[in-house]
């Protein structure tokens, strides 16, 4: 990326003493974080920390009450998610991504539609939408079955996998991902932490909000931890170990039983990338058991 | 290895392990029963069927009936085509029979002589205004669901009264009837006619041209529907409007412009019937509307909108018609008649959600 030299110590998006009060209550208050091209930024934080405050802040859906927003370096302000949209801000929310009674190709590229022809009978190029649905989840590693299954008979790991996808073919440039494993068994939760290393490889800033740190860790390259509207921690993978960023959430799973799980799932699916996610998992065990 | 040992290693490879493990070969049925005019289809056939056996005697086999069905099927087609795509987009018109009734008085309240109480228009004129009309009534209802938030349901239960009550209302008191007649007497009435109301005679039964407005209707809304980005757009809107409307579909817009639509159709077929008949009626549509909902389910359209059919739709007008014939060839007391509607809705909503989950789950 050549046009990352220009950006301020190569952030891509960032937000500096950012605050947004609804009334006398104070939802967010001085939160600074950044994400750089290639990167995985991890928002981490408990219910009612301000995760989703945050997350709607940088798709526009709020307004930020003070605080500064930048885009490559530039202020930027918002007036809907769709501003956000057009300058490659894409959001992908856990509930909101797909219709489920629409067949893949069609949610792949509602709102974006290919057309053909010229008025009056300029019409939706169905079978260009299809190959290309097909290509771009290959792309993202993602081999699917049938174009024309509704999106309702994919799992929900797959759901999030096709709205990542289809994010990254529109040009996204920052990907916020809101909880995109919450509610997912370990497998699947697996299946969508791989499409975010491939969406990072792509050069894709990706943010990425979850309360899970066994999630965060194995994809992470910077963690930030929120609690009560406030950034209560700021660290690169090498300033801390899991076990710590763990202990600095409320709660959590253990580390080996994740790993544990990823490895038995990725035996069982013979699932490179799912073996090396419980690879990575283990050997940061590891490292901390030394 | 030679040429046929690789070769017989390709074969049993490919018996052995097909393309891709997850896709079932599934046969012509299982592949139809995930298309939403399905059940319509089998419908047709099954109530042809039954009253082709029942009522064979009494010439349910026959031209004559056969034209009797589809002059009847073809104005409740039309609107079902329309009310369809709003009920895939996910909302209701309940006022598309007064706006029906509306507009055909709306036509001749415009083209009456003075002497009569009209205002003597130029057909052509009142014509365009009428439409205007129609056009007003479905913007309005468009825009209130829009601004209100309110379902359409309530808005346009109440343009259900609003319109009836005018179509009575301004023709009693500008003409003191709510009945006119006289459309063919207007200048240029021969025209319109022509292209809306005449009848074509076919193996001595007469077949209304609006048979072939119901087509062009059901046709070209298929073809918006399943092979445009705005008929993407209605499936994504009735699907999830606020999804939707995050990648970018103008829902506001496409919703009012739906309900144009199923106002604009309510005009064709007032313009069908004042034509057909010469006359125009303040009750004329009364409970179409729900007719046209039940041909849109009947059809295989979701009552909570995102999926659904209106060729479908357009053949539950069919199946519709042909009921109501069957059973006054059959001699079957007329009373009767509604009590098969209401069956066959329960009946074809049971079967149609049966199928769209077997379809779903694969």
């Amino acid at each position: 990326m050549s046009d990352t030299a220009t950006l301020t110590d190569g952030r891509l998006l960032e937000v500096r003493d950012l605050s947004k009060y609804f009334g006398n209550v104070i939802a967010l208050q001085d939160v600074s974080m950044f994400v750089r091209p290639g990167e995985v930024t991890c928002l981490l934080g408990d219910n009612g920390a301000g995760k989703s405050t945050l997350i709607k802040t940088l798709s526009g859906v709020h307004k930020p009450s003070a605080g500064e927003y930048l885009f490559e370096g530039e202020l930027v302000e918002f007036n809907s998610p769709r501003e956000a949209l057009a300058m490659g801000i894409a959001t992908v929310y856990q509930d909101l991504a797909m219709i489920p009674l629409m067949s893949i190709w069609r949610n792949f590229f509602l709102g974006s539609e290919p057309t053909k022809g010229v008025p009056p009978i300029r019409r939706f190029d169905i079978d260009h939408a299809k190959d290309v649905t097909r290509e771009e989840m290959a792309k993202m590693g993602i081999d699917i079955r049938d174009p024309d299954q509704p999106v309702g008979t994919l799992s929900g790991g797959e759901r999030q996998s096709v709205a990542i996808a289809r994010a990254v073919y529109f040009g996204a440039r920052v990907l916020i991902l809101d909880e995109p494993t919450a509610s997912l068994g370990v497998k699947q939760a697996g299946v969508v932490l791989k499409y975010i290393l491939q969406a990072k490889k792509r050069g894709i800033g990706v943010i990425f909000i979850t309360h899970n740190p066994h999630h965060a860790y194995p994809v992470g390259d910077h963690f930030v931890i929120l609690r009560r509207g406030q950034v209560s921690g700021d660290y690169t993978k090498e300033e801390i170990p899991l076990e710590q960023l763990v202990s600095m959430m409320a709660g959590g799973a253990d580390l080996e039983a994740l790993s544990h799980e990823l490895q038995s799932a990725a035996v069982e699916e013979h699932d490179e990338a799912l073996a090396a996610l419980a690879h990575d998992v283990e050997e940061v065990g590891g490292d901390h058991r030394e | 290895m030679t040429e046929t040992d690789r070769k017989e290693v390709e074969e049993t490879r490919q018996e052995a392990a097909p393309a891709d493990e997850r896709v079932r070969q599934v046969g012509l049925g299982a592949r139809l029963a995930g298309k939403p005019a399905i059940g319509a289809v089998l419908a047709v056939i099954i109530v042809w069927v039954l009253f082709a056996v029942v009522a064979f005697d009494n010439n349910f086999v026959s031209m004559a009936t056969t034209a009797a069905i589809l002059n009847r099927a073809a104005p409740l087609g039309i609107l079902a085509v329309a009310v369809a795509l709003l009920m895939i987009g996910g909302e209701f018109d309940l006022s598309v029979g007064s706006v029906l009734g509306f507009s055909g008085m709306a036509i001749m309240v415009l083209v009456s002589p003075s002497a009569a109480g009209g205002l003597a228009l130029p057909l052509g004129l009142a014509l365009l205004i009428a439409l205007g009309l129609a056009v007003l009534a479905g913007f309005l209802n468009g825009v209130l669901v829009q601004t209100t938030k309110l379902p359409s349901f309530i808005i346009t239960l109440g343009g259900l009264f609003v319109f009836r009550g005018l179509a009575i209302a301004i023709p009693r008191t500008m003409t003191n009837r709510t009945q006119l007649g006289g459309f063919d007497d207007i200048p240029g009435s021969g025209a319109v006619t022509d292209v809306f109301g005449a009848s074509i005679g076919l193996g001595g039964a007469n077949f209304d041209i609006s048979i072939l407005w119901w087509v062009a209707f059901a046709v070209s809304a298929a073809l918006v529907l399943g092979r445009t980005r705005f008929g993407n757009w209605i499936f994504g809107v009735g699907g999830d409007q606020d999804a939707s409307r995050n990648v970018g579909v103008p829902v506001s817009g496409l919703k009012v412009a739906l309900f144009i639509f199923t106002a604009f159709a309510a005009f064709s077929v007032a313009l069908i019937q004042v034509s057909g008949t010469g006359t125009a009626d303040s009750l004329r549509g009364t409970l179409i509307e729900l007719q046209a909902i039940i041909a849109a389910v009947v059809g295989g359209v979701l009552l909570t909108g995102g999926y659904g059919s209106v060729v479908g739709a357009a053949l539950g007008a069919l199946v519709f018609s042909m009921v109501q014939q069957g059973i006054i060839v059959t001699g079957i007391d007329g009373d009767w008649f509604q009590v098969f509607v209401g069956g066959i809705l329960v009946l074809a909503v049971i079967f149609n959600n049966a199928i769209r989950k077997r379809a779903q789950r694969r």
